[in-house]
């Protein structure tokens, strides 16, 4: 069926019409859309109506534009870097359009925000997406006009004619534009004729977020949605044995006490839930429980044995990672001149992400809708369809602003559990976890050890390089992928050879794995958060045992490597380093290459006491293109305090499976006052995006033991330390 | 169950909930105004913080049975009509938040901060936000934001929180 759609209509036969003549793109990028008509959208309670061009445009006859961002915020900005790589082609200001985050639908494809991997993913796809757009909308203005595409130019939300003072806003082109074949391959812009990307815009929802506007999950209210506060086990895993509801259900406002379940990945434990017509009564309800617990696996649940094992694991060499694998250290050990040995060690921890983690959920009909904050929408639809055994497309995702996650909320426990009571009583439950909870259940990130070996030459050259990882696999027990005889894949991050290209002419890192039912978790930069505590600081032990300078030490390893040798000399330069140096101030630096940017940090601190106190804290990043510049100076201050806060302050330990943190009080985070002042340098860049949200962190704690160093004389090689007594 | 008066942003808001409810959830369950963070449940983190009488307290672990009907509270909604007070303006100028959760609570603590002293040192900072978390780790660009906002309001006065 065609209908012409040139003759006027009214707005409701205009989207009519639309569905019938809308075009998707089908070109470039993985997971596209196969879908067949415009879509009305309905998502956070706000109908999206227009012309869905693609998945990620929408533009309505009145030429509202609304973009389609398939990376939630959680604090880094996707909902400005991701629509501006559509709107920088599309010719929009990001002022003049609507964000609105994907609802985890398949046709946007991967919708994670993780592993810093949203810009450097979606640079071209999302570019190229808002390109084709803009020449069909051009196109359809030229045919209008008569006149060829190239009489034609496009600039915030107008297809203009050249030299003639007449334009066509894209609401009046889009019903023609939408009928016309998407270009395979549309021109994208020259870098050089950016204006927005590049160019440290405001971001869109930051006086959403001064005012108290902005929606997190936290916020969420649906009408007739009781609130769930959860009694979890006291040791992660455990039967209810019994429990007296009895209390709880008499205190007022509670409606509920119901015996539920906690579903992790690897494992599903029991749990007692009360539920109220407001959170402070559900809280109240929950302490009145009387729960006995059963477990079987708390004793086997115990840092201190964890630790203990990694010690023993670390004798044996490993499963190699073998594309790492560089000459022959063995040979090359039997026959050094000196070899240096030492281990580091870093504990489990939790994200603590301001916004404990929620879940709103309604289950009726066999259709399930879900508003919280959760860094992965299509992944969540996968769990969810699965635990529930709903079909996907009954599955939606509101997604909302994060209050913070760090990799945290990629783990939809806290979703399945309001699933799973939204499911018994027939109506919407927000289901709102404790700091305590955050804190007690987990997942943390694993307690790893590095056990490393050093041979240097008589010409303090190294001769060979060893790196054990001793640990938890997150592949295994999250994903429940068995390693057999091979290193965890995932776990070599940051000290692989593309990430760590340091010319050792023989190099081994293996891969140890130890099992615990701690449950364990990504943690913002994950395994390189940990290993490069062992790699840089024993990259500085070498370089003191070598008798030379750190920073000179590192640039011949690397000399091979300009993009790291850049960083490294900018790093000199910003921080004045040989100047600090000849002032016998303690400086020290390290360098990480971590999800496909290169970060690199010099720390000056000063002995004060039996300990040191940090003065400055210098950086250099190389991402490749700088999207936001400010930005993503935020971000590297943001991984420099939270790398702080996890090598000085804060460690998770378990004993017969009781986390022994709770809250802020013991498990701190670093407050205003405690940071020292944080000069960042963005490397101007043409190369390609990489990371931006984690890549600052793996640096910082190397760095401040190898400064700790230089003024004690003392070697940290266990986080975190007491600042104040090395 | 009983009753309260709050004045609430200058408004007065009747309100029928147990004794020991703490005045956060007063706020956003009863009142419905989420500006209001919840963050840790034990006046350690801040992201609650709202205004008594010009002060900023933990309203996660104040019970509205202390709360009397003739004070004065002040949440992040109640700061200014426009998302115009110098501190917010300040904020929005620096690109302060990340994740943003625990803004309203730091907003409001300098709020405060700067109707009492309104040429802080960076000690006065220091002391004045100490209770309150940031875990994207804000600070250094929300101390810009307090100096910068100390010289509008020193510029242009008239401008208290309370």
């Amino acid at each position: 069926m065609s209908t012409n759609t040139t003759k006027q209509t009214s707005r409701r036969d205009f989207i009519k019409i639309s569905a019938q003549t809308a075009a998707f793109l089908a070109i470039g990028f993985e997971n596209l859309a196969n879908g067949k008509g415009v879509k009305v959208k309905n998502m956070a309670h706000e109908p999206h109506i227009g012309v869905e061009i693609n998945p990620y445009v929408l533009i309505n006859e009145s030429g509202k534009v609304t973009l389609f961002n398939a990376r939630p915020d959680m604090g880094q900005g996707t909902s400005q870097s991701i629509p501006m790589l559509i709107a920088e082609e599309l010719e929009v200001r990001l002022d003049q359009v609507e964000i609105v985050t994907s609802d985890g639908s398949a046709k946007f494809g991967s919708q994670l925000s993780g592993g810093s991997s949203s810009v450097s993913t979606r640079y071209l796809p999302m570019r190229t997406v808002g390109a084709a757009v803009k020449e069909m909308l051009i196109q359809a203005a030229a045919n209008q006009w008569h006149v060829p595409i190239s009489a034609c130019y496009a600039k915030e939300g107008r297809v203009y004619q050249k030299n003639k003072n007449i334009s066509l806003g894209y609401g009046e082109l889009v019903a023609a534009a939408a009928k016309l074949p998407v270009p395979a391959n549309p021109v994208l812009k020259n870098p050089a004729d950016f204006t927005q990307i590049g160019k440290s815009i405001p971001r869109p929802e930051i006086p959403s977020k001064v005012n108290g506007t902005s929606k997190f999950g936290m916020d969420v209210v649906i009408p007739g949605m009781l609130y769930a506060s959860i009694a979890h086990a006291p040791s992660i895993h455990a039967k209810v044995k019994s429990y007296h509801g009895e209390k709880a259900i008499a205190s007022p406002g509670v409606k509920f006490v119901l015996k539920t379940e906690r579903k992790m990945p690897h494992a599903s434990t029991e749990a007692v839930a009360v539920l109220a017509d407001s959170y402070w009564a559900a809280l109240k309800g929950k302490r009145l429980l009387d729960i006995e617990w059963e477990s079987t696996v708390a004793d086997e649940m115990s840092t201190e044995k964890y630790f203990n094992q990694l010690k023993e694991a670390g004798k044996s060499p490993g499963f190699e990672y073998k594309e790492s694998l560089t000459g022959d250290v063995n040979k090359a050990f039997a026959s050094a001149n000196k070899v240096i040995e030492a281990s580091y060690q870093t504990p489990f921890l939790a994200h603590a992400p301001m916004e404990p983690e929620n879940a709103t959920v309604y289950v009726q009909d066999g259709k399930v809708e879900v508003w919280a904050p959760v860094q992965g929408p299509d992944s969540l639809v996968t769990e969810l369809a699965t635990y529930l055994g709903f079909k996907k497309e009954n599955v939606k995702i509101n997604v909302t602003f994060l209050g913070g996650a760090f990799g945290r909320k990629a783990y939809y426990d806290y979703v399945l559990e309001a699933a799973h009571l939204s499911k018994q009583i027939n109506a919407p439950v927000k289901v709102v976890w404790t700091r305590e909870d955050d804190t007690q259940q987990g997942p943390f990130r694993p307690g790893m050890l590095s056990v490393m070996r050093g041979a240097l030459d008589a010409q303090g050259k190294v001769q060979a390089f060893e790196h054990r990882l001793n640990g938890a696999s997150i592949l295994n027990q999250v994903f429940q992928v068995p390693l057999g005889n091979a290193p965890d894949p995932w776990a070599e991050e940051g000290i692989n050879l593309p990430d760590s290209p340091y010319t050792f002419p023989n190099r081994r890192n293996s891969f140890s794995l130890v099992t615990t039912k701690i449950p364990i978790l990504w943690w913002r930069s994950v395994y390189a958060s940990t290993n490069l505590f062992g790699q840089e600081s024993f990259i500085d032990e070498l370089a003191h045992q070598a008798k030379k300078d750190p920073l000179a030490f590192r640039l011949e390893l690397l000399a091979g490597s300009p993009r790291f040798v850049g960083v490294l000399k900018k790093l000199a330069e910003l921080s004045n380093y040989q100047q600090l140096k000849a002032q016998g101030k303690a400086v020290g630096i390290a360098i990480a290459r971590s999800f496909s940017s290169i970060c690199t940090h010099a720390i000056v601190v000063e002995k004060q006491g039996n300990g040191v106190v940090i003065k400055k804290v210098y950086s250099v990043i190389d991402c490749g293109v700088a999207i936001n510049p400010r930005n993503i100076k935020a971000q590297v201050q943001s991984n420099i305090t939270m790398g702080l806060t996890a090598s000085i302050k804060n460690e998770i330990t378990v004993v017969n499976g009781q986390t022994q943190q709770s809250n802020f009080h013991d498990y701190a985070v670093l407050r205003q006052g405690e940071i020292p002042e944080i000069e960042v340098f963005v490397m101007p860049s043409a190369e390609a995006p990489g990371g931006v949200g984690e890549p600052g962190l793996p640096p910082v704690a190397p760095a401040l033991c190898n400064a700790v160093f230089l003024a004690t004389g003392k070697r940290v090689r266990t986080l975190p330390f007491d600042i104040s007594n090395v | 169950m009983s009753k309260y008066s709050i004045k609430l942003n200058g408004k007065k808001h009747q309100v029928d909930v147990a004794s020991d409810t703490p005045l956060l959830w007063v706020i956003r369950d009863e009142i419905g105004m989420t500006g209001t963070k919840f963050g840790c449940g034990m006046g350690l983190c801040g992201a609650c913080t709202v205004l008594l009488n010009g002060n900023p307290i933990r309203s996660c672990s104040t019970p509205i049975s202390s709360i009397k009907p003739e004070d004065k509270l002040l949440s992040i909604e109640g700061l200014s009509a426009n998302t115009n007070h110098p501190v917010q303006l300040a904020w929005i100028k620096e690109q302060v938040p990340q994740c943003g959760y625990c803004q309203s609570g730091q907003i409001l603590a300098v709020a405060a901060l700067l109707d009492s002293n309104p040429n802080p040192s960076d000690q006065d900072i220091d002391t004045a936000l100490a209770g309150n978390i940031c875990r994207c780790g804000t600070y250094q660009d929300m101390r810009k934001a307090i100096h910068a906002a100390a010289k509008t309001i020193k510029a242009t006065p008239k401008t208290k929180s309370k």
